[in-house]
C-alpha cells in the first residue's frame, strides 16, 4: 500500500490534535506543543501543519462558535480522521518493531 | 482603554491572507494577543503579533481558494489549457516554431526600428516645452507670376509685431540664420555654428541651462555656449565669466552653459546664441538695415499668447508688411502668416503658397510602407506554416468539436497560439532592435533610443502585438475551426487520411506569391536606386578633384595677399598651383541676370550663374577647353574676358562664341563690356542630378574661396601640416578649416545612398524573411511525401527527377511573382527617377538578373529539403506502417 509520510513536526501536531480531543484548534494546538515539548513554536507554522496535513486527509475540520475572546470570530476545530488513526499506528508499530529490532548488546549501551 | 494589536499589522494581515483563512486565522493571532498582554505585558504581545502576522507570509495563507469563484474558473482552466496546448505544439515541431518565431522577430523588429523612425520624425522639435505655441514667421510673395515662401524676414517687422500686437505674442524673437562663425579663446580659433538672437530666446525655446540662468543674454557682450561647445573650449575648466571672441572682432563673456539641443530639434546644430543687439550695435550693415522693410535676412520666432491661436493671429498680422513697403515692393504681395512649431520639419516644402509634400514625409511614407509589407511577410510565413499543417491538427479540431467545443471557443484557442508565438516573437525582436539600433542610427544618420520609459511606447507595443496576432492568426483561427469533425475523425490511417480538397493549397500558393512579389520588387528597387546613384557618381565633372583642397576666407587678413599667398605656398613644394573663387566648386553662389549679346531673343530672361575667378584657377582645377584659350596675365584686356561653360554657350546659341562682346548690366557692372576668351567643358559645381547651369567665369569680384592643388607625388598627410602653416603665417586668426572637393562632392549623395543602404537592408530581409517561409513549407510538403516518395523510388525513380518533382511547384510560384512584381517595380521606378533631371534608364536586364537571382535563392532553399528527402531510404520511410 502507498502510504502517506508525515514529517516529524505533522506527526507532532497530529499527535496533538489526537490528545485535544474536541477541543483542537490553533492556539490551543499551539500552547500543547509548547507545554509537551517545550520548544516555542509559532501559530503560523501549526497552521501551515493543519493545513497540509487536511490535504492529507489526516484531520478534518469545521467551524466552531464564534467566541468573545476572539473579538466574535469563529474558530477552526480539528479532529483525526480514520486515516490519519490509522497512519498514526502504523507509525507506532513500525518504531516499536525497530526498537525491537535492536541488538541486546547494543540496547544495554544505549541504556 | 483595552490593549489592541497593532492596527497596520492587522489590515496587513487581512490584505495577504487568503479570505476563506483569514477568520480562524486572525481569531488564533488575536486569541494569543490577549493572552500575551495578560501575561508578558501589551509591548511584547505587539511585537509577538507582528511577528505572527509576518510569519504567515507562506504560500498556504496567500494562495486564493480558486473553488470560490465559480463563474470563471472553467474559462480560467480552458485558457490555461489553450496555452499549454500551443506550447506543446511548439515544442513539439521545432523547426517549425523557430522558422516561424524568426520570422515574425524579424519582421516585428523591421516594424518597430521603422515605427521608432517615425516617432523621432513625428515628435520633431518636440523637446521644447513650449512646443504648441512656438511659431514662425513666414511670408509668402509672388515674383513672376510665382508665389514662394520663405522664412525669411526684415527687422522692423519683429519690432512692429512687438509693439503692434502685443496682446498676441508672449515673445517676439529675432534671428539670424544659423551659420559658422569664427570662435577664439586662449589663441585657438574654430569655426562654430552660431545665432544672434533677442533676450527672449533662451526663455522661448526653455534651454536647459547647465549654468548660468536664461537672461544670459539681457547685457550687449555675453553668449551662451552650448555643453558641447564648452567642453571644447574649456574642457574641464570653468567656463563662467570667460572672454571670447567671435570673428575676431566681438569680445563676449559667458554667461551661460546650455545643454546640447535634441538631436531632432530645428536647432540642434546650434552651438551658440549670442545677443541679437549685439550683432546691430556691432555692424553698420544691420544697423543701415533698422527700417528697410525690404531686406529680409533674418528669422522671427514667436511664442503666441497663451489666449492666441494660430490662424486668427497670422490673419490679423497677414498685411503688416504690405501696409509699410514701398508701390514697387508691394506688387510682390508680401503676405505673412504664422507657421507652428509642429509644422517646421514635414511641412516645410511649399509650392504657389501651399505645403506639398515634403522629402522627410515622402520617407515617411515610404518607409512605413516597407514596414508593413516586411511585417505582412512575416504574418504570412506564419499563416502559411500553420495552414499547412492543419493536416495534423484536424483531429484534435475533430475532437474537441465532438466534446463539445463551439466555433468560437477554437478561434479563441488558435488565437492564443498566435499570440503566444508574436510574444515570444516580440521579446527576441526587441533583442533585435537592440543589436542593430547603432549602425541604424549611424546609417539613417539619427539618434534614436528606445524609450523604455514612456506609457506610450509600451501601449503602443502592446498594440503592436495584438495586431500582430491579429493579422497572423485570424486566417489560420477561421480555417483550423472551420473544419467538419465527422471528416476530421473518420479515418485513422494514413489511407484514408482527411482530406484538404484540390483547392485547400490555393490561398497558401497566393500568399508565397505575395511574398516574393514584395520581395522582388524590393530588390528591383534597391538594384535601380543603386545604379542611379552610380549614374550619377560616374557622371563627367569637366575638372580633376584629386588632391583640390578649399578653404574658405573667414577673416579679412589675406584680403590683397594673394600673391603673398601663392608664393608661400608654392615654396612649400607640396602644392602644385593656386587659386581663388568666388564660390567653393561645389556650389554656385551666385545668379544673375542682365545679360546682352548678339541675337539675344528680346524676351528671353535668364539669369547664369557668375563666379568670380583668379588667372590660376583653370590650371589649379583643370578645366577642359573646348574653344579659345585660359585667362592670361599676358594679356592685359582679360579683365575684363569671360570664360562661358557649354551650357551657356548653348543658351546663348552662339555659333562662333570666342571673341563675342557681351553686355553686362547689374549693380556691380553698369553695362560694362566682356569679351569671351574662351568655352570650357561643362563642370559638375551643384546637384549632380540637375541639368549643368550655365555658367559664367571672370576675374572681378571678391573672392571667398581658396583652392589649392596638392602635389599629386606628395601624400595628403604631409601636405596638409605644411598648407597650415603657410596660412598660420599670414593669416593667425583665421582657422584653417579645409574641405576636400572629392569629399565634398561625394556628400551630395548622402541622402540618395541613405535611402539606398536602408533599401537594400530591407530588401535583404524580405528576401530572407520569404525564403525561411519556404523552406518551411518545402520540408513540410517533402514530409508530407514521403511515402509517395518512397514508392518512386522503389519503381525506379532518380534522386534528380523527384528533385525536379518537389521544387517543381515553387519554381513556378516564383516565376509568377517574377512576372507580377516587374510591372509594378518598373512602375514605382520609372516614377521615382522622374525626380532625377539626370537619371539613368530603366534596362532590362535588371529585372531579368532579379528574376534568376530570385529563382536561385529559392531553388537553394527548397532543394536542401528536397535532396534530403529524395535521398532517403525507401526501405525506411515504406517500413512504418
Amino acid at each position: 500500500m502507498k502510504r502517506t509520510y508525515l514529517g516529524e513536526f505533522e506527526e507532532i501536531v497530529l499527535l496533538t490534535v489526537a490528545i485535544m480531543g474536541d477541543k483542537a484548534y490553533g492556539v490551543s494546538i499551539t500552547e500543547e506543543i509548547e507545554e509537551q515539548t517545550g520548544r516555542s513554536v509559532s501559530v503560523s507554522a501549526v497552521h501551515a501543519a493543519l493545513h497540509r496535513l487536511e490535504e492529507k486527509n489526516m484531520v478534518s475540520s469545521y467551524m466552531g462558535d464564534a467566541t468573545a475572546e476572539r473579538g466574535g470570530r469563529r474558530k477552526r476545530l480539528f479532529s483525526v480522521t480514520a486515516l490519519g488513526n490509522r497512519t498514526l499506528d502504523e507509525i507506532r508499530l513500525l518504531r516499536n518493531r525497530l526498537w525491537d529490532n535492536i541488538p541486546l548488546r547494543i540496547f544495554s549501551t544505549l541504556q | 482603554m483595552k490593549p489592541q494589536p497593532p492596527r497596520w499589522a492587522d489590515k496587513l494581515l487581512e490584505w495577504f491572507c487568503a479570505p476563506h483563512l483569514l477568520e480562524e486565522v486572525q481569531g488564533d493571532l488575536h486569541e494569543r494577543f490577549y493572552k500575551n498582554v495578560r501575561v508578558f505585558g501589551e509591548r511584547l504581545a505587539r511585537r509577538e503579533y507582528i511577528i505572527g502576522v509576518l510569519s504567515f507570509i507562506r504560500p498556504f495563507a496567500l494562495k486564493r481558494n480558486v473553488q470560490s469563484s465559480q463563474s470563471s474558473i472553467y474559462l480560467k482552466i480552458m485558457i490555461s489549457n489553450y496555452f499549454k496546448i500551443a506550447f506543446r505544439n511548439f515544442l513539439k515541431h521545432k523547426g517549425y516554431s523557430a522558422i516561424n518565431l524568426f520570422g515574425l522577430a524579424t519582421g516585428m523588429a523591421v516594424a518597430i526600428l521603422i515605427g521608432l523612425w517615425i516617432y523621432d520624425e513625428v515628435t520633431f522639435n518636440q523637446s521644447h516645452e513650449n512646443y504648441a505655441r512656438i511659431g514662425r514667421v513666414m511670408q509668402h510673395q509672388t515674383v513672376r507670376g510665382e508665389r514662394s515662401t520663405r522664412e525669411n524676414n526684415p527687422i522692423p517687422l519683429g519690432k512692429e509685431l512687438r509693439s503692434s500686437f502685443s496682446g498676441d505674442f508672449k515673445y517676439v524673437v529675432m534671428a539670424t540664420q544659423t551659420k559658422k562663425y569664427i570662435i577664439s579663446s586662449n589663441g585657438e580659433n574654430t569655426r562654430q555654428k552660431g545665432s544672434y538672437m533677442e533676450a527672449d530666446a533662451p526663455e522661448m525655446l526653455s534651454l536647459k541651462m547647465l549654468k548660468g540662468t536664461r537672461t544670459g543674454l539681457s547685457e550687449l557682450n555675453t553668449i551662451l555656449l552650448s555643453e558641447t561647445l564648452a567642453n571644447t573650449l574649456f574642457g574641464d575648466e570653468e567656463p563662467l565669466n570667460k572672454i571670447i571672441k567671435i570673428d575676431n572682432e566681438l569680445n563676449v563673456k559667458v554667461t551661460g552653459v546650455y545643454e546640447d539641443f535634441a538631436h531632432n530639434s530645428e536647432f540642434n546644430d546650434l552651438a551658440f546664441i549670442a545677443p541679437f543687439n549685439l550683432l546691430v550695435a556691432s555692424y553698420d550693415y544691420i544697423r543701415d538695415h533698422q527700417d528697410d522693410w525690404g531686406n529680409n535676412f533674418l528669422h522671427i520666432y514667436t511664442q503666441i499668447a497663451p489666449s492666441a491661436d494660430f490662424d486668427k493671429v497670422s490673419a490679423k498680422i497677414k498685411d503688416t508688411k504690405l501696409k509699410h513697403v514701398d508701390v514697387e515692393y508691394a506688387s510682390r504681395k508680401p503676405e505673412l502668416f504664422i507657421q507652428p512649431m509642429s509644422g517646421w520639419h514635414l511641412y516645410s516644402a511649399w509650392e504657389n503658397g501651399a505645403n506639398t509634400t515634403s522629402e522627410p514625409l515622402r520617407l515617411i511614407w515610404f518607409y512605413s510602407t516597407i514596414g508593413i509589407f516586411i511585417l505582412l511577410l512575416a504574418c504570412i510565413n506564419f499563416v502559411n506554416l500553420s495552414t499547412a499543417r492543419s493536416e495534423k491538427r484536424a483531429k484534435e479540431v475533430g475532437i474537441r468539436k465532438a466534446i463539445g467545443s463551439v466555433r468560437s471557443q477554437l478561434i479563441g484557442q488558435f488565437f492564443s497560439e498566435s499570440f503566444l508565438m508574436v510574444a515570444l516573437a516580440f521579446v527576441l525582436s526587441i533583442l533585435f532592435v537592440l543589436a542593430i539600433l547603432p549602425w541604424f542610427n549611424t546609417v539613417a544618420s539619427k539618434d534614436i533610443s528606445i524609450p523604455w520609459a514612456e506609457p506610450f511606447f509600451w501601449l503602443a507595443n502592446l498594440a503592436f502585438i495584438a495586431l500582430t496576432a491579429v493579422l497572423a492568426g485570424i486566417y489560420p483561427a477561421l480555417y483550423l475551426s472551420s473544419f467538419k469533425p465527422i471528416k476530421a475523425l473518420k479515418g485513422t490511417g494514413s489511407s484514408s487520411r482527411f482530406r484538404l480538397g484540390r483547392f485547400a493549397s490555393l490561398p497558401r500558393k497566393t500568399l508565397v506569391v505575395i511574398q516574393f512579389t514584395v520581395s522582388v520588387t524590393l530588390i528591383i528597387d534597391t538594384i535601380i536606386v543603386y545604379q542611379q546613384i552610380q549614374f550619377a557618381k560616374s557622371r563627367p565633372v569637366g575638372y580633376t578633384r584629386d588632391g583640390l583642397l578649399m578653404i574658405p576666407k573667414t577673416t579679412d587678413e589675406l584680403r590683397g595677399k594673394y600673391e603673398v599667398l601663392r608664393t608661400e605656398l608654392k615654396n612649400t613644394g607640396v602644392v602644385a598651383e593656386m587659386a581663388e573663387s568666388a564660390s567653393s566648386l561645389t556650389d554656385i553662389g551666385s545668379m544673375n541676370g542682365g545679360f546682352e549679346w548678339r541675337g539675344k531673343d528680346p524676351n528671353l530672361n535668364v539669369d547664369f550663374g557668375t563666379l568670380g575667378v583668379t588667372y590660376e584657377y583653370g590650371k589649379t582645377i583643370g578645366w577642359q577647353f573646348v574653344d579659345g584659350r585660359d585667362f592670361s596675365r599676358d594679356f592685359p584686356a582679360d579683365s575684363s574676358g569671360f570664360i562661358l561653360n557649354e551650357a551657356a554657350v548653348k543658351l546663348m546659341g552662339l555659333k562662333n562664341p570666342v571673341g563675342e562682346n557681351i553686355r553686362w548690366d547689374t549693380d556691380f557692372f553698369d553695362g560694362e563690356h566682356f569679351k569671351i576668351v574662351g568655352v570650357v567643358k561643362d563642370m559638375v559645381m551643384s546637384s549632380p542630378f540637375e541639368p549643368i547651369k550655365p555658367t559664367i567665369f571672370f576675374l572681378q569680384g571678391y573672392k571667398n574661396y581658396v583652392i589649392a592643388k596638392i602635389n599629386p607625388s606628395v601624400s595628403t598627410a604631409d601636405a596638409l601640416p605644411k598648407i597650415e602653416a603657410a596660412f598660420k603665417k599670414i593669416a593667425p586668426n583665421m582657422p584653417f578649416d579645409y574641405q576636400f572637393v572629392d569629399e565634398t562632392y561625394a556628400r551630395k549623395f548622402g541622402d540618395e545612398e541613405r535611402v539606398a543602404n536602408l533599401a537594400t537592408f530591407f530588401a535583404i530581409l524580405a528576401i530572407f524573411i520569404s525564403c525561411l517561409g519556404l523552406f518551411g513549407l518545402a520540408s513540410f510538403v517533402a514530409e508530407q511525401r514521403t511515402k509517395e516518395i518512397g514508392i518512386r523510388k522503389v519503381l525506379g525513380a532518380s534522386v534528380v527527377s523527384l528533385w525536379q518533382m518537389l521544387s517543381k511547384d515553387f519554381v513556378i510560384l516564383v516565376i509568377i511573382s517574377c512576372l507580377i512584381a516587374t510591372p509594378i517595380a518598373w512602375y514605382f521606378m520609372s516614377s521615382w527617377l522622374q525626380k532625377y533631371t539626370y537619371r539613368t534608364e530603366i534596362s532590362a536586364w535588371v529585372f531579368a538578373l532579379v528574376g534568376v537571382g530570385a529563382l536561385a535563392i529559392c531553388l537553394l532553399t527548397i532543394s536542401y529539403q528536397a535532396i534530403k528527402a529524395a535521398l532517403m531510404n525507401p526501405v525506411k520511410t515504406l517500413k512504418n506502417e
